[in-house]
């Protein structure tokens, strides 16, 4: 473990792996957090985890057909998104129902095309995420997408709030649901194929559904869920992703019970609080 | 002067099931409107039709120059409203504001103002920092009334209101409309399955029942057949009642 902790500190490693990791990971824990408290509270909680399973089939048969996997994945997963959160809570084939069947029919058909085609090793790769392998181009994009997300929510924040709290209420008061929830869809999608990347397909959906879970206990007002939530899942993942490379862990399972941990305590506090 | 609202024969049908057919009436400013029917007699599609929620299949349905179906303040039943849901009673009030601009991000000085004056008048300024799912279902009312009052001057539509209040809560709850029909002359459209309680108020009255549509003022209702059926629908049902506890305490 100090062999580990000292390597940690060498320049060139610090250069190359830990700080593009910690800026990337940090990026997708903010979006996530942001869109997960509207998913959550609108009983979305899931749909990180089917859109994951879309993404995962997507990448195998781009390995498959030696397309660049970002540029098939993201695609895909957007219109993945469209379908399943575009119509609202008013579609006619109900919220979970729709993403068990996206989900189960994209992984089938990545294990399909990549097993036939022997590539097995290459595709797991995305199973458990390789934060600690990024390329440049995928930092930037992840600090990308974590600027939008960010701008998105600090000028639409009371129309976020409106949308997620009565969907017919803000219909009713001109409000364009339809363009916000389109647009909640979108940014869900580049965040979980990002997020892939990062944490695995298995393990994305805790970064958007736990942070949400945890500030709920701790805070009443939906800004304080709102800050909370960022707060939690950037400290989640630091804690998770040092916790790791500490001592050799796999990144994303750690952050995950990490932020676990986090929620466990928070549970502790709300109730220590509630009872006064 | 045009009226407030006037729907001219709207008809909707749902595939090959027609759930409102040419169904004319109007709302004058300051008018309180009723609309009582059974489940499953329309009135939750009329309520969608007039938030244009809900497209018609046929007529349309005309607003006064200067009233825009924006405005109208619209209370939603509670079912529709998750319960566990963290937001203060003042960000729920507020979002009541956000259909008076479209793009700005923050609220204004006069939304804040105009969110104040509502808590103020419904009497839940002490609640303000209170957490919307820790509020009794009287008190969560007032919060969602207070918001549509954020988005109206005019015209309030409010469904089903007293669903799940205690007969307490209630009678406070019908008081305040009141108040806000006569003193603040706001127009009033209720929807309600409470065929006695829902028409105290009214000055007008919509049945719904299937094929009967029914639109009167209220005292030419009240002489209607279809106002005796339902006193006597009334009396069976108290009637039964009656029966029943003299039966379980005898």
């Amino acid at each position: 473990m100090t062999e580990n902790l000292r390597e940690l500190f060498s320049p060139a490693l610090l250069h190359h792996i830990i700080l593009p990791a910690l800026i990337s990971g940090i990026a997708v824990s903010v979006c996530a957090a942001l869109l997960g408290v509207s998913l959550v509270l609108r009983r979305f909680s899931m749909i990180g985890d089917g859109l994951s399973h879309v993404g995962y089939g997507a990448l195998c048969v781009a390995s498959v057909l030696e397309l660049a996997p970002l540029y098939v994945a993201i695609p895909v997963v957007l219109g993945a998104a469209f379908l399943l959160l575009g119509q609202g809570t008013s579609s006619k084939l109900k919220g979970e129902n729709t993403v068990a069947l996206f989900s189960t029919t994209a992984m089938a058909v990545g294990i399909l095309v990549s097993s036939k085609a022997g590539l097995t090793n290459d595709v797991s790769h995305y199973m458990y995420g390789s934060i600690l392998s990024l390329q440049k181009s995928e930092v930037i994009l992840c600090v990308a997408t974590a600027l939008l997300v960010i701008a998105a929510f600090v000028l639409l924040y009371h129309r976020v709030f409106a949308v997620t709290f009565d969907e017919n209420f803000s219909k009713a008061t001109g409000i364009p649901v339809r363009v916000y929830n389109m647009a909640i869809a979108a940014l869900t999608a580049v965040t979980v194929v990002m997020g892939m990347m990062l944490m695995g397909v298995l393990l994305i959906s805790s970064l958007i559904v736990i942070p949400t879970l945890s500030a709920m206990r701790l805070c009443r007002s939906f800004r304080g869920v709102v800050v909370g939530a960022v707060v939690l899942s950037v400290i989640g993942f630091v804690l998770g992703f040092f916790a790791a490379v500490a001592m050799d862990l796999t990144p994303g399972a750690s952050v995950e019970v990490v932020s676990v941990g986090i929620f466990l305590l928070c549970c502790l506090a709300g109730r220590l609080r509630g009872a006064e | 002067m045009k009226p407030l609202l006037q729907c001219e024969h709207v008809t909707v049908q749902f595939g090959t099931h027609t759930v409102l057919s040419d169904l004319s009436f109007s709302v004058e400013a300051g008018d309180y409107l009723s609309v009582i029917g059974k489940n499953g007699s329309g009135k939750s599609t009329l309520i969608r039709c007039l938030l244009r929620l809900c497209p018609l299949t046929d007529g349309r349905i005309g607003t006064a120059e200067d009233f825009s179906r924006k405005e109208i303040g619209y209370l939603p039943q509670q079912s529709g409203i998750q319960r566990d849901f963290p937001a203060t009673v003042e960000e729920v009030v507020c979002s009541g504001c956000l259909g008076n601009h479209s793009f700005l991000p923050f609220y204004t000085k006069k939304d804040k103002l105009e969110a104040e004056k509502n808590m103020h008048r419904l009497g839940i300024c002490q609640l303000r920092k209170r957490s919307y799912r820790t509020l009794s279902g009287g008190q969560q009312q007032r919060v969602l009334l207070a918001r549509a009052l954020c988005a109206t001057r005019k015209l309030l539509l409010l469904d089903e209101p007293v669903t799940g209040l205690d007969p307490e809560a209630s009678v406070e709850f019908y008081d305040i409309i009141r108040e806000l029909n006569e003193q603040d002359h706001i127009a009033i459209i209720m929807v309600s399955h409470d065929m006695q309680k829902g028409l105290e108020d009214a000055k007008h009255v919509l049945y719904l029942d299937g094929d009967v549509q029914y639109f009167a003022e209220i005292g030419e209702f009240r002489q209607s057949d279809i106002a005796r059926q339902i006193a006597q629908e009334g009396r069976q049902h108290i009637h039964l009642r009656e029966v029943y506890y003299d039966r379980k305490f005898t």
